[in-house]
């Protein structure tokens, strides 16, 4: 018993556990159930059936009742499991009436199928009865939505918007990044502040112009229209031409001396050697694509082009919600990204901390 | 020809991960980069002239020139549009169509008989947006900061698991703002687990989402929970950062743990609750898309913020008033900016000091 208690307080370099310690566990205990708590309730609840969500106060996991097929009547008959006289049975209901409950034994159907003599009607009062129940997921919560709601032409879309605006950032952030950390030219410097000028700059701030410069390019209510805009990121310019100052230059000087080309020196040395920094900004792009909203708002009015963030908002606003799809598509919605956390947390969290990158 | 030199082929020349994964892992990124190497080969044919013509010098601004080119399009240019369109009034969506009606759309989101009365004000929706920005802007960056520097010491101390713990905290950061106003939606609503557990306890349920005050608390209390675990990392770095020769020096002149955290923690990590304090400042200013989400900006106005106030003006309204969408962006770009002056300034006061 000793044994196990030390262990338990055992910590790092020896010491014991004392009271700073205890409130440290409490406090980071309490902060998992807070951040993981409202997420995981969102994934129970996306399995339950419409039935199931009304129900208050709500349940944990997802049950649903056990039922069983009588001749004689249409509906499967729910499942109890009732006392009579200290003797536990399980019995169907055929009908409720008032505080009474008219039940037959499954196992002694009626002799006339749907019409038990008044020896099989078995009368109950309401408590003494209690649902048989077994777990049970709707997964049709996810499968309608993506046959009847055009979730699966969202998800498209968002993976096209994702991808392509990812690929389009980091050829073209890095082939600028390489040009401002690997060469000498006139105006260098001042189009560097120009970057980190507006590094700053969000879209909200300029949405009226930009709106207008996609319509003038018949951007508008095209995937093109959201994906282009927000390519030429700042944020990724910096983060790759810090990373590719530290590239050393004799490397692409002896490049250059056995005749290779600019562009060769950028694919074939710089990129290579960028790539840990081209990860981070991999993972940031397909977050900020995959998460983005307002700006796919304003420019997509088509339904058939929303991407899922989008989609997800013109369903929720419906009038009556149709929560048991909206939760399956919420959970749906966060399950890459979830996925990319999972797998790659350490790569985010550090290049969070080193770069100081907005999440 | 083409003056391309002899290049080893993909596979003994690609610079490998080190990691020695072998199989499909192994198979698909050799792949992948036989892929990578015969495209780059093929734009080589197109970027060869280029560099001839261009001569070498020449070359970065190539390099620039697609960025540049996206970047001034769709920045600068709108950047420098929405001080033109600001100025402008009508319908019409092109400037050159639109009417020029100087300042006037300044003076209709400022002219008010008393500044703290939206109801005095010619636009009075701009400024119920204004001050309950202001509101969201002081409680949710005051609280998040206080939280994340909480959050980080903690992770700070020697625990096991942080690793965990740390992406723990940082996991809502990723969801996004949608998936973040509809989780919380099922949660806050008549029939929520909330209000589940407050009947449980024998209270009477809240309808969190139709009271103002209510509205309003869990706006702001629902993203310090989104956003806390970014600055969280970000304190973390800085605290870790702290040469550990300082606290050991202060234990043996028997500081306690409160005099430490108070004269070495604190004065040493000010630098970074700035950067902090700012990048939080811009990002609460800005706030929308979990709160349009979540409330739609009600019960009433009460939870309208003035990038919400700017997408219905300019784009959700029936007859847009984009002049004046517009004019208010650049005020809020003004404050924006005003932001990310202090940052700099303060920046550079830390890196002389």
């Amino acid at each position: 018993m000793t044994t196990i208690r030390n262990f338990l307080i055992r910590k790092r370099g020896g010491r014991r556990m004392d009271i700073a310690d205890v409130l440290t566990y409490l406090y980071l205990l309490a902060g998992t159930l807070v951040m993981f708590g409202p997420v995981l309730w969102v994934v129970l609840s996306s399995f339950k059936t419409p039935g199931q969500l009304i129900e208050f106060p709500p349940r944990l996991l997802p049950y649903a009742q056990e039922t069983v097929t009588i001749e004689g009547y249409d509906e499967p008959l729910p499942l109890y499991r009732v006392t009579i006289d200290g003797e536990e049975r399980v019995l169907a209901q055929i009908r409720r009436v008032g505080i009474e409950a008219h039940m037959i034994d499954p196992e002694n159907p009626p002799a006339n199928p749907g019409r038990p003599t008044d020896e099989e009607r078995i009368i109950v009062p309401i408590d003494a009865r209690e649902p048989i129940e077994r777990l049970s997921l709707a997964w049709n919560n996810y499968t309608d939505p993506l046959e009847r709601f055009r979730f699966g032409t969202y998800l498209k879309n968002s993976v096209i918007v994702t991808v392509a605006a990812t690929l389009i950032t980091l050829v073209i952030n890095s082939m600028a990044a390489f040009a401002l950390s690997k060469y000498q030219f006139k105006g260098r410097d001042a189009i560097f502040v120009l970057f980190i000028a507006t590094l700053m700059i969000p879209i909200s701030v300029i949405l009226v112009p930009v709106f207008l410069v996609i319509t003038q390019l018949n951007m508008n209510n095209t995937l093109w229209g959201v994906i282009i805009p927000g390519a030429a990121t700042p944020t990724g310019v910096f983060l790759l031409r810090q990373y590719m100052l530290t590239i050393p230059d004799e490397l692409l000087e002896s490049a250059r001396i056995d005749g290779a080309s600019e562009w060769r020196i950028y694919w074939q040395i710089v990129l290579p050697l960028a790539r840990p920094a081209l990860a981070v900004l991999a993972i940031f792009s397909v977050m900020w694509r995959w998460n983005d909203f307002l700006w796919p708002l304003i420019v997509l009015n088509r339904s058939e082009l929303f991407t899922l963030q989008v989609g997800l908002n013109a369903f929720q606003g419906e009038l009556q919600i149709q929560w048991h799809y909206v939760l399956a598509m919420t959970v749906l919605t966060l399950l890459p990204i979830t996925a990319v956390f999972a797998f790659l947390q350490r790569f985010i969290t550090t290049g969070i901390a080193t770069t100081g990158l907005k999440g | 020809m083409f003056d391309i030199p002899p290049v080893a082929e993909p596979s003994s020349e690609r610079v490998t991960s080190g990691n020695g994964t072998s199989g499909p892992t192994q198979w698909v990124s050799d792949l992948l980069y036989r892929a990578y190497y015969a495209l780059m080969v093929a734009v080589e044919f197109v970027i060869a002239p280029i560099q001839r013509w261009l001569g070498t010098r020449r070359m970065p601004y190539f390099f620039l020139l697609p960025n540049l080119i996206v970047f001034g399009v769709f920045v600068i240019f709108p950047m420098l549009l929405n001080f033109v369109y600001s100025g402008t009034a009508g319908t019409n969506l092109l400037p050159q169509d639109r009417t020029w009606v100087g300042l006037d759309n300044y003076q209709t989101l400022l002219s008010c008989d008393n500044f703290r009365l939206p109801n005095t004000c010619a636009e009075d929706m701009f400024w119920r947006a204004v001050w309950n920005t202001l509101v969201f802007v002081v409680f949710q960056v005051g609280g998040m900061v206080l939280l994340a520097l909480l959050t980080a010491v903690i992770l700070n101390r020697q625990i096991v698991a942080r690793g965990f713990f740390r992406s723990v905290f940082f996991y809502p950061v990723l969801l996004s703002p949608v998936v973040v106003g509809l989780i919380w939606k099922w949660i806050l609503q008549r029939f929520g687990v909330l209000n589940g557990f407050i009947s449980g306890l024998g209270g009477e349920p809240v309808l969190f989402l139709l009271e103002r005050d209510w509205a309003t608390f869990w706006v702001i209390l629902i993203s310090i929970w989104a956003q806390m675990g970014f600055y969280t990392l970000i304190l973390l770095a800085g605290l870790q950062a702290i040469p550990a020769v300082l606290y050991e020096a202060s234990e043996i002149d028997g500081a306690g743990g409160w005099q430490r955290f108070r004269h070495i923690t604190l004065p040493l990590l000010m630098p970074t609750m700035f950067v902090v304090l700012v990048l939080a400042l811009i990002r609460a200013v800005q706030v929308f898309d979990q709160v349009f989400v979540l409330t739609g900006g009600g019960p009433g106005t009460a939870t309208k913020y003035l990038v919400q106030y700017i997408y219905e003006t300019g784009f959700a309204a029936q007859i847009p008033r984009r002049g004046l969408a517009s004019a208010a962006s650049v005020l809020l770009g003004g404050v924006l900016m005003l932001f990310t002056l202090v940052q700099l300034w303060l920046g550079r006061k830390t890196e002389v000091t």
